[in-house]
């Protein structure tokens, strides 16, 4: 009898031991990637359909107080219970509090019961805003003075949950409405637009003209490319600030300067007036990020054989025909690569425009946005909103760049 | 078109642009070392150009040039037509100097400029070959101008006093008989604002953020470069597009977690979010150089009987260090500059890190070179870095820089 040999079919032990190694080390990653990106990402959906206040963070709870009052006849202890919340109800509210040795209470509310000397009442469901004081006349054989302390000592324990606006079910699509509607919106779409297009292909031409500055080699190239990478490498804390400072109308060396060297008469507001603001951010974002571009260009330029250029010398090539007919093409690819990469980037740019105007004087991008709604207007549910409208975009602009990547070089 | 080919005129244009060029350079530099008024007087920068230029064309020996041009700048500063119009009270020396300074600068960048231009109509490669070295020289003045005025303000700046810098925001003269109360600022940063603890909680978190960073993305790199398994090219991907993910996105779920977590507020909570934000990127950056390693030193260490990961340990890593220098470098760079984070996360001064700490300082009531100060204390650490392991984090730079 002879068997056929044929190629094993499926998957084998050893793939199989191999596919399940992979899962382990992936693992980790996984979970906590999962849990600390898309979770949040997940939740900002959600948040983002719901009417959520700042304020609504700080859990609805029940409050009871407790005071003794009067003396003689008139002593009596009370207590004041309320609802935190102005806007949600609570249920199942109750509190219960010990009655101190040798007091005694003398009359007892309908919605008390003594136990012992565990005085317990139920309020069911509190109203928002609700507030009832509940006076209970009492005797005591001692001290009246000293009963107040004895009283107060022991913190009545109250029990009652209210909604979490969170985890409801309520469902609202007022946070998008309010974001669409507003007059400002346009103009946050203005700006990010702005802020984007012309930041992106600034930096990305200025990273050029510096890398072509430094494609060749000479004394001190090396310093001159670590002193260029220095305003990417210093923390934007730092940077933001200096360009503050350098250029305050009051007390800035620029503003100074230029007075002084007579290009204007009057010192200039960079960061605080409405057209010049959004220029004098994005000059800052071209600025910081230059160096990127920079990096890239230059190590793409360095790797350009040079028998190419020794040809077109021969040929008579001038100078820019040689950068127009031979460099440009090769970095064609660096350059489109790059381009899309500093697109979404700077699109996604938070701290920059935050830290050198907060977003005022008509410099409020998508991204600072979602920080003014959510904690300067105090509205969580429109920052979720906005954080939702920059998701969106940007996971059109990541497709379109990972279907165009894949075609280019080794990136 | 052709006119400009005509060697004289463009070298005049060339010299007459190049003359403002180094006028302007030298009126900011003096006037942010002195405090003095300097600035470029048009028809000084005319006539110095242009004489500068005609000398440069009829006249090719360096040391012949470089020695007129500063007679000629030198003397033109003490007379109506100076390149520089400065204030009455510049003393004769300091005069004499933007003279030299002027006219130096002028000569011997013309000289390199125009050494091949002769009086004559110019072929193409002579004529772009001078406007290209023109550009080039304008373009090193005024890279490094842009880099390093900011800094240099940055640093003097928390030098000085609050009054003196209203009083001439230009005069960044330090008095040097001070002696150590010039670091006052400093001083009273770290007495007073606590900065030595915020240096100390920001040197932690980082530190501890490479080391989780590391601990995740080196097993995830491996997997995804080297085995196979189903949904390789899928996971590879979602790194890229995870990591493109703002956080101003996340921010918004994580502040409210926390909040109601009790993490808002610690270190912990800091540190529970910082190594996510980096290890996509450490991933993506260690699986790039883990496929260039060869398979072979690997395949002969399966074969005599390691296991996977004692393959990792044992051949993997120790031929990835400059890899994983490069990556903690990076990750420690990200995490010491994060701002986003711990501005939401923090509030209670005696847990800041460095950069909230330096945001505390933004007060209209805390004087500017407290700021200054702060901006000094929080970048030195990381040029320090940068400079020391330049190689490794270049690399780094340009390995992760996905991430802007």
């Amino acid at each position: 009898m002879m068997t056929i040999a044929t190629p094993p079919t499926g998957t084998g032990e050893l793939a199989k031991r191999e596919a399940r190694l992979a899962w382990g080390l992936l693992l980790p990653t996984i979970v906590v990637v999962s849990l600390v990106i898309i979770l949040p990402l997940l939740a900002v959906f959600w948040i983002s359909v719901k009417p959520v206040g700042l304020s609504d963070l700080r859990p609805v709870t029940p409050i009871v107080r407790e005071a003794v009052r009067g003396s003689g006849e008139d002593l009596r202890v009370e207590y004041r219970v309320r609802n935190s919340s102005q806007e949600r109800p609570l249920t199942g509210v109750s509190f219960s509090d010990t009655i101190p040795e040798g007091a005694s209470l003398l009359e007892m509310p309908e919605q008390c019961e003594l136990n012992d000397q565990t005085l317990s009442c139920e309020f069911g469901n509190l109203e928002p805003a609700f507030s009832e004081r509940l006076s209970i006349p009492m005797s005591y054989g001692g001290d009246p003075e000293e009963l107040e302390d004895i009283a107060e000592a022991t913190e009545p324990a109250i029990k009652g949950s209210g909604e979490n606006v969170l985890t409801n079910f309520e469902f609202t699509a007022d946070n998008f409405k309010r974001i669409f509607d507003s007059s400002q919106f346009l103009s946050v779409i203005w700006a990010t637009t702005f802020y984007t297009v012309v930041g992106t292909i600034g930096a990305l031409t200025v990273g050029l003209v510096a890398a072509m500055l430094l494609n060749k080699s000479f004394k001190g190239q090396g310093i001159l490319r670590g002193l260029y990478l220095f305003p990417y490498v210093s923390p934007i804390i730092a940077v933001a600030f200096t360009w503050v400072t350098l250029l305050n109308p009051f007390s800035g060396s620029i503003n100074a300067l230029l007075v002084q060297m007579g290009v204007v008469t009057a010192p200039i507001n960079f960061f605080g007036e409405q057209p010049l603001a959004l220029v004098s951010v994005t000059v800052f974002e071209i600025w910081r990020y230059f160096p990127l571009s920079f990096l890239f260009i230059l190590a793409r330029m360095q790797s350009i054989d040079t028998d190419m250029y020794e040809a077109a010398d021969m040929d008579g090539a001038s100078p820019f025909q040689k950068f127009w007919y031979l460099s440009v093409p090769q970095l064609l690819g660096i350059l489109s690569v790059l381009f899309l990469l500093r697109f979404i980037w700077t699109f996604n740019k938070f701290d920059d425009i935050f830290l050198l105007t907060g977003g005022n004087a008509g410099t409020r991008t998508l991204t600072v946005n979602v920080y003014e709604q959510a904690f300067a207007v105090a509205n969580i549910g429109a920052g979720a909103a906005v954080a939702v409208v920059v998701f969106v975009v940007l996971l059109i602009f990541s497709l379109l760049f990972l279907r165009y990547v894949s075609r280019e070089e080794g990136m | 078109m052709n006119i400009l080919r005509q060697g004289t005129v463009i070298s005049s244009l060339i010299g007459i642009f190049w003359v403002f060029i180094v006028a302007v350079s030298v009126a900011i530099c003096l006037s942010f070392s002195t405090g003095l008024a300097f600035k470029p007087a048009v028809y000084g920068c005319l006539l110095l150009g242009l004489i500068a230029a005609v000398m440069c064309v009829v006249q090719k020996k360096p040391v012949v040039l470089y020695l007129a041009g500063t007679l000629l700048g030198a003397g033109l500063v003490f007379t109506p037509l100076s390149p520089l119009s400065m204030a009455a009270d510049v003393s004769p020396m300091l005069r004499l100097l933007s003279g030299v300074l002027v006219g130096l600068a002028t000569i011997v960048a013309l000289q390199k400029i125009l050494v091949e231009v002769e009086a004559t109509f110019l072929t193409r490669h002579v004529f772009e070959e001078a406007i290209i070295r023109f550009l080039t020289g304008f373009g090193y003045v005024f890279f490094t101008a842009i880099v390093l005025i900011p800094f240099y303000v940055m640093v003097m700046t928390s030098l000085k006093s609050q009054q003196e810098l209203l009083q001439n925001p230009l005069d960044f003269t330090i008095d040097l008989s001070q002696g150590v109360a010039l670091f006052r600022s400093y001083f009273e940063l770290f007495a007073d604002f606590n900065f030595g603890s915020y240096l100390l909680t920001s040197f932690g978190v980082s530190v501890l953020t490479v080391f989780i960073t590391l601990l995740f993305s080196v097993p995830g790199a491996y997997a995804v470069a080297r085995l196979r398994f189903k949904g390789q090219a899928v996971f590879s991907r979602s790194i890229l597009l995870i990591y493109m993910v703002p956080m101003i996105v996340l921010v918004l779920p994580i502040y409210i977690a926390f909040s109601m977590a009790g993490l808002r507020n610690t270190i912990l909570g800091i540190v529970l979010v910082y190594p996510v934000t980096t290890i996509p990127v450490a991933l993506y950056m260690l699986q790039g150089y883990f496929r260039g390693l060869p398979v072979e030193v690997e395949e002969a260490g399966l074969m005599d009987g390691l296991s996977r990961l004692k393959v990792i340990w044992k051949i993997t890593l120790p031929l990835s260090v400059p890899a994983l220098v490069s990556v903690s470098l990076y990750v420690f760079m990200i995490a010491w500059n994060e701002f986003l984070i711990a501005f939401m996360l923090l509030d209670d001064p005696s847990k800041f890190t460095l950069t909230r700490g330096v945001a505390m300082l933004n007060s209209s009531e805390i004087p500017r070179q407290h700021l200054m100060a702060g901006a000094v204390i929080a970048t030195i650490p990381i040029m320090c870095l940068f400079l020391g392991l330049e190689r490794f984090m270049t690399k780094g730079l340009t390995a992760g820089s996905v991430k802007g």
